[in-house]
């Protein structure tokens, strides 16, 4: 089976770019990916055409726009195989989808002493805001630690879970590791205690198909701008029987059913967590982007961002002094976060950027993970449907610059 | 080869000029820049009001060590008050580059330590 990755570089109008007189070669998809043309053109085709507010207005594009948005919503729920689109929020992203069951689960779930249980390998959006709910609560953080291949330790999972656990948050997939957890086991011994489960997805809707039906999940929430989608959209998919008794998050239009001076009744699910104008065009631009996906589909995807990163990690040990993180390739998506002995990654990456390459060097927002594993940053590339071996080589060729370069 | 890494640079970052600690510094301070990790620390010996000796200790990327070795060779003799009157411009002078916004704090934080240093500054406000 071969992957269309010729056709599906023509749909990307960016890599065409050049950076000084080398090719764009763009290895940073964890933290954003590039948008194809058929995603572009959607968003530019509504502005062009169909803009309007939705839910309210009795004229043709409001309606129009209404349908667009809504059809959206379905897209995701179809493309995740939710129970029922009322269980697919819109939200900014991950990180508002993560705040939003703080504040309208959290707030009215977690009481003093109670614990929140989260892994080692958090990114900050899914940490801070629970470090932030603790603080107001009285409640305490314990954390699944992970092993020196990047894994879960998941013997001690029992133990964690205690009477007094009210929720699990847990990345799907490890944004620096690229490790993708075993979070059905997760969900199992923690609803066997009756206690919620929520999912940072970021890392791993974009990367490969999940069925939220037999996952059984309470809540998991992750971006459209990692997704080939646009930024400024995110999904919050939450359990009905959750989301109903919820508080809503945001006050002000379109959340309510009925206002009064000093009170109002809150609107149906999933409505209710969505106050204000919505980023209509970028819920556009988000179901053109869940169609190309479903067009090349995930499965054909996560197969060849693991062929580049299994590839990456074989010829990546010809680097001297280079030290990569995390599990074998086959337990991971398609991302590697390395580091070179003596060298600082923000150097790297400077040298890189002048062979056209993007990659990230720093923390990735996983602050207490690098500094558990005694280091400030690394490198990290990350593959997506785009990348080709080729690029591979010019990032192994750039980095043995590098390393000329620095060598004392 | 590379126009950010220019051979000046690369040859203070292999081979940092005062790089050490001072047995008795007069004035000593340390400072990170927590988006990277970098971290300087600049010892001074001084007398009358001059700087009689300089040493560093800094952790981080090429850029910011460079600009340490190269700062700390700019103010060997001068006076505290001539010290206060170097800039950004000086720096970026001595490195001969342009810099981003974020690669620009890599190359500053040293002329943060020394000033703050030379001016008494306990901790830096925040």
């Amino acid at each position: 089976m071969t992957f269309p990755t010729e056709k599906i570089r023509s749909d990307f109008p960016i890599l065409k770019r050049k950076i000084g007189s080398k090719a764009l070669v763009y290895l940073d998809n964890a933290a954003s990916s590039q948008k194809p043309k058929q995603v572009i053109e959607a968003m530019d085709a509504f502005y062009q055409s169909s803009y309007a507010n939705i839910h309210r207005g009795i004229y043709t594009i409001a309606e129009e726009a209404t349908e667009l948005y809504e059809n959206a919503r379905k897209s995701v729920a179809r493309f995740l195989n939710a129970a029922s689109e009322s269980e697919i929020v819109f939200t900014r992203g991950t990180t508002e989808g993560i705040n939003l069951v703080r504040f309208a689960w959290g707030r009215k779930n977690i009481e003093e002493g109670d614990e929140i249980l989260l892994t080692e390998m958090e990114h900050h959006s899914n940490l801070v805001p629970w470090q932030l709910l603790a603080q107001e609560k009285g409640a305490t953080l314990k954390f699944i630690p992970f092993d020196a291949q990047g894994r879960l330790q998941l013997d001690r999972l029992d133990s964690l879970l205690t009477p007094k656990t009210k929720l699990a948050a847990c990345a799907f997939a490890s944004n620096t590791f690229g490790t993708i957890n075993p979070v059905e086991k997760i969900i199992a011994a923690a609803h066997a205690k009756g206690i919620p489960v929520l999912l940072d997805a970021a890392q791993a809707v974009p990367h490969f198909k999940i069925d939220l039906q037999k996952l059984d999940c309470d809540f998991l929430a992750f971006s459209s701008h990692k997704m080939l989608g646009p930024t400024g959209i995110g999904v919050l998919y939450g359990k009905k029987r959750h989301l109903e008794k919820m508080d809503p998050f945001l006050g002000g239009g379109e959340m309510i059913k009925k206002v009064e001076w000093d009170h109002a009744t809150w609107n149906d699910i999933p409505w209710k967590f969505e106050a204000g104008t919505q980023s209509i065009a970028e819920a556009v631009g988000l179901h053109a982007a869940i169609q190309y996906l479903n067009h090349v589909e995930l499965d054909k995807i996560f197969e060849h961002d693991q062929s580049l990163v299994r590839y990456c990690m074989e010829r990546l040990p010809e680097i001297d002094g280079l030290t990569m993180y995390g599990p074998p390739a086959h337990e991971r998506t398609g991302l590697i976060a390395f580091s070179i002995r003596d060298i600082h990654p923000h150097d790297i990456a400077a040298v890189l950027d002048r062979n056209g390459i993007c990659v990230r060097a720093g923390h990735h927002c996983t602050q207490p993970l690098h500094r558990k594993l005694g280091l400030e940053a690394t490198v990290r590339a990350s593959f997506y449907l785009y990348n080709t071996k080729e690029e591979v080589d010019l990032l192994v060729d750039g980095l043995k610059d590098t390393v000329k370069l620095f060598r004392k | 080869m590379d126009a950010l890494y220019r051979e000046e640079i690369l040859e203070h970052y292999k081979f940092p000029r005062n790089r050490g600690a001072l047995q008795h510094p007069d004035i000593t301070y340390k400072d990170t820049n927590p988006l990277c990790g970098d971290e300087v620390q600049i010892d001074l010996s001084i007398k009358e009001n001059r700087v009689t000796d300089v040493k560093f200790q800094a952790k981080g990327c090429a850029i910011s060590q460079a600009a340490t070795s190269m700062l700390t060779d700019m103010i060997e003799g001068k006076t505290l008050d001539e010290i206060k009157q170097l800039g950004k411009k000086e720096i970026l002078e001595a490195l001969g580059i342009e810099l981003g916004p974020v690669r620009l704090k890599c190359a500053l934080l040293c002329l943060k330590v020394l000033k703050s240093g030379v001016y008494g500054i306990k901790e830096w406000p925040t």
